[in-house]
């Protein structure tokens, strides 16, 4: 009885953070994107814009929805709402963190731990080809049918190299189950060289880590392989007849399938909640100096402001960064927030490489993705992985 | 079958024989679709979900004989399956292409 | 609780394999058969295949169906017409199919009367560390024979495919 509580406290943690986090994550996106094009992105809704999330979906809420005539009301419907439940279905198998004990129950940072975690992410990836591929078919619109029929067949085509760069660092691990890979990338190498899968191991798994984000990449449909769905390209594809809730459900399927993914890539090629330095070499310290650094940066900022209402929200911010500081700094606390900060500390990087590649590169022609999936990065994963298993199978 | 509803004992799990209903229900739904339906498309799917009440019936078998071989026929009826799918579905295709239509009454000659 | 998932999902696969069955425009059918699949999928948990579950959702409701729905799309397969039917196959079909799988039944709860039980976590040899061990040692064979018959199904589709839809 008590196990269906914790999970269901969990649950809605879990599906909070998430949600409020996706619609952060477009305000950084847009953020990022507009200072490599050297100018401001959203700044008016709230201070630096950081209302505008609640401004798009107040927007999206309110929007009329318009269904196209003739189209398959049933499939219509229910598209979205297949991509969304299968995008968020595959977070709970994600660890963020150790076990911890409150209040007399140990309580793991996953929602929960199966030993074929890593096949039932590839599993419900596969399975999120179905929104797309219905969503397509029953918006009535050639472009939107093409546009969804070369989206499947891209996240088909680029399955099979994820799936086997992700075979790769599943030999050196040994098992399949989540938290037992990240388990096995603790320790560090000569004393201060971090036993991550990228760094270690019969292979050091680069070549595995830039296939799978690269496959990561086209399985997400961001740039350079969203032609899809790309806004002048096929009238915006698959998601051309759809409004309001609906349009803003893919916009969520999409941004979760790049959380998972680029945590998958954070717990299988980076060591998933281990710190880059030993603890004995001071890593505890990093959250908080971080943290207080950014306080403050903000503080600085504060007293010489920009903008007349900067006075108020920098050091508004400032001191919240100080208090996330002290938290972390917190004796009985660190052993718990430490592993969750480091995750996200490594999901932020990756997300934030995410936005960069959108921001800099140019998006591939349709011929150009497919043969790139089959011609070069099929094998060269096959190549990888049978590198892999000969070297494992020499050492061990 | 009425002994076996009254010796149902809560505690002790789903008896095996249940789960070889379930296939032999899903088998013949599966056999009613082949010889009913007209669409060639459709056929086809029912022979998957043939395949797949089989697939039911060894992994059922596997767990009372507490072997893993069932579970390595229904992996190789799997593999089969989606060979036998992709080939298929490549035929339907040309037949598609040759005929102009779906529907199994009208594809009854091999001359065209 | 065994039974109420046994229930569940038994009711949503037989609740879909009838919609495949039944359903008039091919698109209906295929997703129904997604369902069957999945929820065959969840039964396998249940008797222990956690390796066979996740591979029936990869291979079969993500790669066979996807598939289907793609042949389905690009040929355009419209809903079925309901001429040419023949009356004496609509009325005895049904009474004759729920007989066959009366006796189908009856048979098989005669014949396996205890059997054996099955709960969660009674049967744990189906880890992916036994398929594999299965696989590489007493069935290394059919294995690597199911590797060539792939290939050659392959080459069949792409030969059969390649000069007809331009």
């Amino acid at each position: 009885m008590e196990f269906i509580i914790i999970t269901l406290i969990k649950l809605a943690v879990i599906a909070f953070v998430l949600l409020t986090a996706l619609a952060y994550i477009q305000w950084v996106e847009r953020k990022v994107i507009a200072h490599v094009q050297v100018r401001m992105g959203p700044s008016r809704v709230g201070p630096h814009g950081l209302l505008q999330p609640l401004a798009d979906v107040v927007k999206l809420i309110t929007k009329e929805g318009v269904m196209p005539p003739h189209a398959n009301k049933f499939f219509y419907l229910a598209a979205p709402i297949l991509a969304v439940f299968m995008a968020l279905i595959s977070i709970s198998v994600i660890p963020f963190g150790t076990e911890f004990t409150v209040l007399g129950h140990r309580v793991m940072m996953q929602l929960t731990d199966l030993n074929v975690g890593v096949l039932f992410i590839l599993a419900v990836s596969s399975m999120g080809v179905y929104g797309i591929a219905l969503a397509g078919w029953a918006s009535n619109n050639k472009y939107s049918l093409l546009g969804g029929l070369r989206s499947s067949a891209q996240m088909i085509s680029y399955e099979l190299p994820m799936s086997l760069a992700l075979a790769a660092p599943l030999l050196i691990a040994g098992t399949l189950s989540l938290r037992g890979i990240v388990d096995s990338q603790a320790g560090y190498n000569l004393g201060f060289i971090p036993k991550w899968a990228i760094f270690t191991g019969p292979f050091p798994q680069i070549f595995s880590f830039i296939i799978f984000m690269i496959a990561a990449f086209a399985e997400t449909n961001r740039i350079p392989f969203d032609l899809p769905e790309a806004e002048n390209e096929l009238v915006a594809g698959f998601h051309v007849e759809y409004s309001s809730m609906s349009f803003a459900a893919f916009f969520m399927a999409e941004y979760s399938n790049m959380v998972t993914v680029c945590s998958v890539a954070t717990l299988l090629f980076l060591g998933g909640w281990h710190p880059l330095w030993p603890e004995s070499m001071g890593s505890n310290f990093a959250a908080p100096l971080i943290l207080a650094g950014a306080g403050a940066i903000c503080l600085y900022h504060g007293l010489n402001p920009a903008r007349p209402f900067d006075r108020f929200t920098l050091p508004a911010f400032a001191v919240i960064f100080f208090g996330l500081a002290g938290l972390m700094a917190f004796p009985p606390l660190v052993p718990v927030l430490t592993p969750l900060f480091w995750f996200l500390a490594k999901l932020s990087f990756l997300l934030f490489v995410f936005i960069w590649i959108r921001a800099t590169l140019p998006r591939f022609r349709y011929d150009q993705l497919m043969s790139f999936a089959w011609k070069f990065l099929f094998p060269a994963a096959l190549l990888n992985l049978l590198v892999t298993g000969f070297l494992v199978a020499l050492v061990s | 079958m009425a002994e076996a509803m009254q010796s149902i004992n809560l505690q002790a799990g789903v008896p095996i024989s249940w789960y070889l209903v379930l296939s032999a229900v899903l088998f013949s739904l599966g056999v009613a679709g082949f010889l009913f339906r007209k669409s060639i498309i459709t056929v086809f799917m029912c022979i998957e979900l043939m395949l797949n009440a089989v697939n039911l019936s060894f992994v059922a078998f596997a767990n009372q004989h507490k072997q893993v071989s069932g579970h390595i026929f229904t992996f190789f009826v799997m593999v089969v399956a989606a060979a036998e799918a992709a080939v298929g579905l490549a035929i339907i295709l040309t037949v598609f292409k040759n005929r102009e239509t779906l529907n199994i009454d009208e594809i009854n000659s091999l001359k065209n | 609780m065994d039974f109420l998932f046994f229930f569940l999902f038994a009711f949503i696969a037989v609740a879909c394999a009838v919609s495949v069955v039944v359903q008039k425009h091919p698109i209906a059918s295929a997703l129904s058969l997604v369902g069957v699949m999945a929820s065959i999928a969840v039964l396998y948990l249940q008797l222990g295949a956690e390796f066979l579950a996740m591979a029936q959702i990869i291979v079969y409701a993500g790669a066979v169906m996807v598939l289907f729905i793609f042949v389905i799309m690009l040929l355009n397969a419209g809903a079925e017409s309901r001429a040419g039917r023949s009356y004496a196959a609509q009325l005895m079909g049904p009474p004759l199919l729920v007989a066959l799988m009366a006796s189908l039944g009856f048979a098989i709860m005669r014949g396996f009367p205890g059997g054996g039980t099955v709960k969660f976590d009674s049967f744990q040899g189906g880890t992916a560390q036994n398929i594999g061990y299965a696989l590489f040692t007493d069935y290394l064979l059919p294995f690597e024979v199911t590797s060539v018959l792939i290939l050659v199904a392959i080459l069949g589709a792409i030969v059969l495919a390649r000069k007809e839809m331009d």
